[in-house]
């Protein structure tokens, strides 16, 4: 299967093979206008499988943060007249804003309505987030 | 510092100039008096706790400032929905700082990001309760004169017993305590305490289940209430409840200079009959707690008014 390389856009490769989707809806790619091509189950010879994304759209603000907590693994080519401009490595993200929500029933964000949900990262080894409010992991 | 959240915030050299500057107003009590004149300090308790609350009002009011707030959520604006960060928008208007309470965990963090004045943690659920733990630091420096070197056992609830963890988190950073952990093995400290805070940083504690066994090495000995509910069943709670009594009879291994602390209230882990004993220190850590308020509404007072 071959999908044609796009001339100006983002490209997202390596993606855990199986979580193209997470990526596409996180990130919420459905919002935008332009093609997104989404390739799953792509053989690589680092990973067996592998997922791909392809936005075909120059000058589009990626939230990185995002996508290091979902998949830190994952790989970001901006692409420009056709060449690969910039290679970006992702990093476990210091800090989570309104991405994921504190479960903690305890916790003032089950209650307070305008509050941000903010995480920060505490153990990078073991991937541990704890919520800056009641120090949650979860 | 701009606001006292959580006691681990603190660096060393914070907590010692706050107990420093809280000993300096025992010893210079009229130099004191005046010096929040003027100054207004909101107690807003979200929950109930009177002791605390009446803590920080009579620390305000010795320092010639005025206090204003509420007692629970009953007498707020909360239980007409307000938010708690608006609750705190308006309050910075009127008051010069704020002590707050709050059943929900986190609540006084909030309150910090969104708030022109310093707050205070007056304790969020069952979290956190900074000023009960600056107060357990004065009370073992001033009993013993120093912050390092002691064998300190820790008795009763070591499972939920928050005072107990920032207690343990706390002096975790001065030199040379050993730790005794007495409890029931069901109100066990919990595991991130002994990985995260004992091994971690290669600090000496033991596990036992009765005071009797290491009373003889204590210098100090801190009691925690031991609650009927915490237990699955009632048979456990009757075999073990008055083993986490301390009573003459117990005391008699004790050394004489040990030193018993208690964050109040007490129910009756503690018999009234040790009340008279030197080494009985609960009461002075309960007039300590209001010296330390002292000396942090005085420290936040100034910070704020440097930026
Ligand atoms: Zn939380």
């Amino acid at each position: 299967m071959k999908i044609d390389s796009i001339q100006n856009g983002i490209v997202l490769d390596h993606i855990t093979a199986g979580k193209a989707l997470q990526v596409y809806r996180d990130l919420k790619l459905d919002k935008l206008d332009c093609s997104v091509a989404i390739l799953q189950n792509v053989k690589s010879n680092k990973m067996g499988k592998k997922d791909i994304l392809k936005i075909d759209k120059d000058e589009y603000n990626l939230n990185l943060d995002v996508l290091g907590y979902i998949d830190p693994g994952i790989t970001v080519s901006i692409i420009k007249d056709g060449e690969t401009v910039e290679k970006k490595k992702l990093e476990l993200p210091e800090k989570l804003v309104n991405i994921k929500k504190c479960k903690n029933p305890r916790c003032i964000t089950s209650t307070e309505q305008e509050i941000p949900h903010i995480f920060k990262l505490t153990d990078k080894e073991n991937r541990v987030y704890r919520c800056v409010y009641c120090e949650a992991d979860k | 510092m701009k606001h006292l959240i959580d006691s681990t915030d603190l660096s060393v050299e914070e907590i010692d100039s706050i107990l420093n500057l809280a000993q300096h107003i025992i010893d210079n009590k009229e130099d004191y008096s005046e010096v929040c004149k003027g100054k207004k300090l909101a107690t807003l308790f979200f929950e109930p706790s009177t002791r605390t609350r009446l803590s920080f009002e009579a620390a305000m009011m010795e320092l010639g400032g005025n206090v204003l707030g509420f007692s629970s959520a009953d007498s707020s604006s909360a239980t007409k929905g307000e938010s708690v960060g608006d609750t705190i928008r308006v309050v910075g208007c009127y008051a010069d700082i704020i002590a707050m309470r709050h059943p929900k965990e986190g609540a006084p963090m909030f309150g910090a990001m969104v708030s022109s004045v310093p707050i205070i943690n007056a304790g969020d659920g069952g979290h956190n309760h900074p000023t009960q733990t600056l107060t357990d630091l004065l009370t073992i420096k001033r009993e013993k004169g120093r912050l390092d070197n002691f064998t300190i056992g820790l008795c009763g609830d070591l499972k939920f017993g928050r005072t107990v963890h920032s207690l343990i988190k706390a002096l975790s950073r001065y030199k040379n305590i050993k730790y005794i952990l007495i409890s029931p093995k069901e109100l066990r400290v919990p595991d991130y305490i002994i990985t995260e805070v004992f091994e971690k940083n290669n600090i000496e504690y033991r596990e036992v289940s009765t005071m009797e066994e290491v009373m003889e090495e204590l210098d100090i000995i801190y009691m925690t209430r031991v609650q009927k509910e915490r237990f699955f069943n009632e048979a456990d709670y009757v075999r073990l409840k008055d083993t986490y009594i301390l009573d003459e009879t117990k005391l008699k291994y004790a050394k004489k200079d040990l030193s018993i602390l208690h964050p109040l209230p007490r129910v009756n882990e503690i018999s009234t009959k040790v009340d008279d004993d030197p080494r009985a220190c609960y009461f002075r850590q309960a007039l300590n707690g209001k010296y330390v308020r002292m000396a942090l509404i005085i420290t936040l007072l100034e910070n704020a008014g440097r930026e």
